[in-house]
């Protein structure tokens, strides 16, 4: 069975983001990147299955030169080769853009029977290029899924859902995205990050793919950010101090001054 | 306050591959040992499966080689990684150069059909080994110890006991020291024990000063068969891997001990900066700055020294007396570094919430193992005055 696993780079998650005033694009030059945190528990799913069924890993990722961090990692984890699109018209790209690139880049791989991917990234947070990718290869999506069985070309997952899971059922090919329940990432091993180093890498730029790059980046754009504004700092709190009749007309006082925050 | 917010140790590596592994290495020690290492030491646990986290990433057989599943890594670069798993915690550290003295008896002494057989599984990350060399009578005295093996067929029947064995109950394999003649230190031989022979087994755990993470247990053989094709060596031959095996091992201790004293420095500098008396910060204070300025003078030394020898070991030359000096330095250097970083934190140096006094005793602990550092100046004087 051979599996694609999408990865993106993204800002660590717990560092200070800071938006390029220019173009109200994320500054990336700003923070760490790291592998986006819920592409790590799709990587380690592929290669679980991987485990059990055969086939070829696949890491395929969409992001500057620098994403080559993230590709060298999912390859140390035991990807056994990579595509990564990198191209300065993609800068920018909004969902429907890149949901576009990867469609595009995963028709190059032959016989996919699997796509994995986090189901949100940590910095956009849209959650929508799987069921995008779905959509444009024609392929059954499957999403959100904590658990994924695969017999045969019958795909079953287990959906997190707010109250509890759906069992989800599709033939393969499809698109499963992975939420982090389901299970612990490996960390690279030693020889894993050594024997990454020559596992091929495949570059494309857009025009490789057949798209025209006014359909990527900021100018290709459905959405656009108009403006934004910082949030503001926390105002510190408001220290009462008890001068001995605290107790008088206590749960009055709290009520009050809860509604005028207009908690109540 | 502890791993948040240090800088990394500006280390200067041999080859790109060793830098990625001190990248993994520090990582693993973030993600997996810093979230642990308080409570377990706080509740005498050991940590058994970080070793099985460590060991999937290759820590386990750094320094051996490749065709047997080792890492291939020089000890200037193993050495240096025994040093930042220290850093945040030494128990870990000191079973990573444990398990490696382990190894060491079958990866330099064993045929080429016994390391086949069996080093791809001590070095595979899965197990954990063990070395027994020490006795309730024979310490320092190693050539003085008692635990027989007597030939019977094809098997040698094991009785005695071993004391203050790292990792004793909990490992998979013991390179057990015993002897098979009267002959001294020419009577010994080196055995390869798999933990699960019948008669072999651990006395209750040593309850410690420090280390109360890591397991210390007597080892009992009592009438333990082990296949005579387990024997490392020639018979007689064992003193000289014991010997052998602990330069290797005194190096292991000398890296634990710098890693443990760069974290007392770390969490004492960390501390200078944030406290303040007489409205200033501790820095600010000459008498402090000059105890930081020997404590970070002391730490540097040490890995110098360490690395030194290392790198004489890596060029295959002599490296025995820079072995036994680098232990003893570092470990003394541990040892006053810990004690000063108790006193920079004052009285929150002295209390178990903050991290400095079981720094301390860990400390204590570095001096006596793998020969005390009275043993370290018997081999250098040794070295010296030999004709």
């Amino acid at each position: 069975m051979n599996i694609v696993v999408c990865v993106k780079q993204v800002p660590d998650t717990w560092s200070e983001k800071r938006l390029d005033p220019e173009d109200s694009t994320l500054d990336r030059e700003a923070t760490d990147p790291v592998m986006n945190e819920m592409d790590e528990y799709a990587v380690e799913e592929a290669l679980r299955l991987q485990e059990t069924h055969g086939g070829e890993v696949t890491i395929l990722c969409m992001g500057p030169d620098s994403a080559t961090q993230t590709v060298r990692k999912a390859l140390s984890m035991g990807g056994d080769r990579a595509v990564h699109v990198v191209d300065d018209a993609l800068h920018g790209s909004d969902a429907v853009a890149t949901s576009l690139v990867l469609a595009r880049a995963i028709e190059t791989i032959d016989a996919v029977d699997l796509v994995l991917l986090g189901s949100e990234s940590s910095d956009a947070r849209m959650s929508v290029v799987p069921a995008m990718l779905a959509e444009r290869l024609g392929r059954a999506q499957l999403t959100f899924a904590k658990e994924v069985t695969v017999d045969g070309p019958t795909v079953t997952i287990k959906r997190l859902t707010d109250d509890g899971y759906q069992v989800v059922e599709g033939t393969t090919p499809a698109v499963v995205s992975v939420v982090e329940k389901i299970n612990e990432p490996r960390y690279p091993s030693f020889k894993g990050i050594m024997s990454a180093k020559k596992k091929p890498v495949q570059t494309y730029a857009v025009a490789d793919l057949g798209i025209d790059p006014g359909e990527v980046g900021l100018s290709g754009a459905w959405t656009s950010v108009e403006s934004f504004e910082l949030a503001p700092p926390r105002e510190s709190g408001r220290v009462v101090t008890d001068d001995g009749n605290g107790a008088d007309r206590l749960a009055e006082k709290l009520v009050e001054f809860l509604a005028s925050k207009k908690f109540v | 306050m502890i791993a948040r917010g240090r800088r990394p140790v500006e280390r200067h590596l041999p080859t790109e591959e060793a830098a990625a592994l001190l990248d993994l290495t520090r990582e693993l020690a973030s993600e997996e040992l810093a979230p642990r290492v308080n409570a377990y030491e706080a509740e005498s646990r050991f940590p058994r499966e970080v070793f099985h986290t460590i060991g999937r990433a290759g820590l386990l057989g750094l320094p051996y080689d490749e065709r047997w599943g080792g890492g291939g890594q020089p000890y200037e670069v193993y050495l240096q990684v025994v040093e930042e798993l220290a850093t945040v915690w030494a128990t870990v550290a000191e079973g990573v150069s444990v398990h490696t003295l382990a190894c060491y008896p079958l990866a330099g002494f064993g045929s080429d059909e016994q390391r086949d057989r069996w080093l791809p599984d001590l070095l595979g990350g899965e197990l954990l080994g063990a070395y027994c060399l020490s006795e309730p009578q024979s310490g320092s005295d190693a050539a003085a110890l008692t635990t027989r093996a007597v030939v019977d067929g094809d098997v040698y029947v094991v009785d005695g006991t071993k004391s203050w064995i790292t990792h004793g109950g909990e490992a998979d394999f013991y390179s057990l020291l015993c002897r098979t003649s009267d002959e001294g230190s020419r009577g010994i031989a080196c055995l390869l024990v798999d933990a699960t022979t019948d008669g072999v087994s651990a006395a209750a755990p040593e309850r410690k000063m420090g280390f109360t993470g890591s397991t210390t247990a007597q080892m009992r053989f009592d009438g333990a068969r082990v296949a005579r094709d387990r024997l490392l060596g020639a018979e007689g031959e064992g003193f000289r891997i014991a010997l052998a095996a602990l330069d290797g091992g005194r190096l292991g201790i000398a890296a634990c001990a710098v890693g443990l004293a760069q974290n007392a420095l770390d969490v004492a500098v960390a501390w200078a900066g944030e406290r303040r008396q007489f409205g200033r910060e501790l820095r600010e204070f000459q008498g402090v700055s000059f105890m930081l300025a020997d404590m970070a003078t002391g730490v540097e030394a040490g890995r110098a020294l360490y690395l030194d020898a290392a790198r004489r070991r890596d060029r295959g030359e002599a490296f025995g007396k820079s072995a036994a000096m680098a232990k003893l330095f570092c470990t003394d250097m541990a040892m006053k570094v810990t004690t000063d970083a108790v006193q920079v934190l004052g009285g929150y140096g002295y209390v178990q919430d903050f991290p400095v006094e079981r720094l301390m005793r860990e400390a204590k602990a570095l001096q006596i193992v793998e020969g005390t550092n009275q043993v370290q100046r018997m081999v250098i004087g040794r070295h010296l005055t030999r004709p």
